[in-house]
């Protein structure tokens, strides 16, 4: 039978409900930022499985490229975030910060 | 069962595991390292994939920058010392729905899948797609390339500007 295009896209369908699922579950910033990071790489693996299957070529890598370059770039911002947020209120439960000015 | 089927169910399992990990374990560092064991298997994955040059980016750029700074992270914002990072429980009204939603989620993207008929090909890089790469880099996808250079530089300022001591 082989390996094709769909146990790709199933993987990956796998990892992105897993994602959503961090996402939507945890109460500390971080493990939320863990989730979504499962998220991208699902849909990284979507990418990178169409360019090699589903006639992307080499567009579906390039798409794969930028999604780590923004993926690092939002992590580093994001994580800075938390650190502010953690100064300021000494955790972070995102459960419990709710305002924008305290 | 051929060789590369085995490779793949061997990746695929280990994707699964570690993520399950990072989506339910209570501590903070084994969801860390069971993320650490995510993007490993991806970046196997890719090589399967023939995206030998995503791979290596894979594991350069989440695994020895991402995870990092996301442990980093871990380790600044914990109150006590010595202890184990630990996260509560959480109600079951919100474990019920999310778990709801998530399997919602999966049974439809499932359906969608295994009833597309998507025009399967399959494609040729070569030894190498870096090349490949390189080259739609500096004649196709140029603005992108440079947009995404100086957002990088943004974000630098940014991160460095938003978590200084005050």
């Amino acid at each position: 039978m082989g390996v094709g295009l769909t146990e790709y896209l199933v993987l990956g369908t796998i990892l992105f409900c897993l994602g959503v699922f961090s996402v939507l579950t945890r109460k500390h910033a971080i493990l939320v930022l863990m989730g979504l990071e499962l998220i991208l790489n699902a849909a990284n693996i979507n990418f990178i499985a169409f360019a090699k299957f589903g006639g992307l070529n080499i567009d579906g890598q390039v798409a794969a490229l930028f999604v780590i370059i923004l993926a690092a770039a939002e992590a580093a911002v994001a994580l800075a975030i938390v650190l502010n947020i953690y100064q300021q209120w000494k955790h972070i439960n995102v459960d419990e910060i709710d305002r924008l000015k305290d | 069962m051929d060789l590369i089927e085995i490779v793949f169910y061997a990746f695929a399992v280990l994707i699964v595991s570690s993520a399950l990990v990072v989506a339910v374990s209570r501590n903070i560092m084994y969801a860390a390292f069971g993320l650490m064991f995510t993007f490993f298997g991806v970046a196997g994955l890719y090589v399967l994939l023939n995206a030998d040059f995503i791979a290596i980016t894979q594991i350069m750029v989440y695994i020895g920058g991402i995870l990092i700074l996301i442990i980093f992270g871990v380790i600044l914002t914990t109150n006590i010392a010595g202890v184990d990072i630990q996260e509560g429980p959480i109600g079951k009204f919100r474990m019920v729905s999310a778990t709801l939603i998530t399997l919602v989620l999966f049974a439809v993207l499932l359906i969608m899948y295994l009833n597309a008929e998507f025009i399967v090909g399959s494609a040729n890089f070569g030894d190498s797609t870096l090349k490949a790469l390189g080259t739609s880099m500096m004649t196709k996808y140029l603005l992108p390339f440079e947009v995404a250079a100086v957002l990088l530089l943004v974000a630098l300022v940014g991160a460095a500007l938003i978590a200084r001591r005050k």
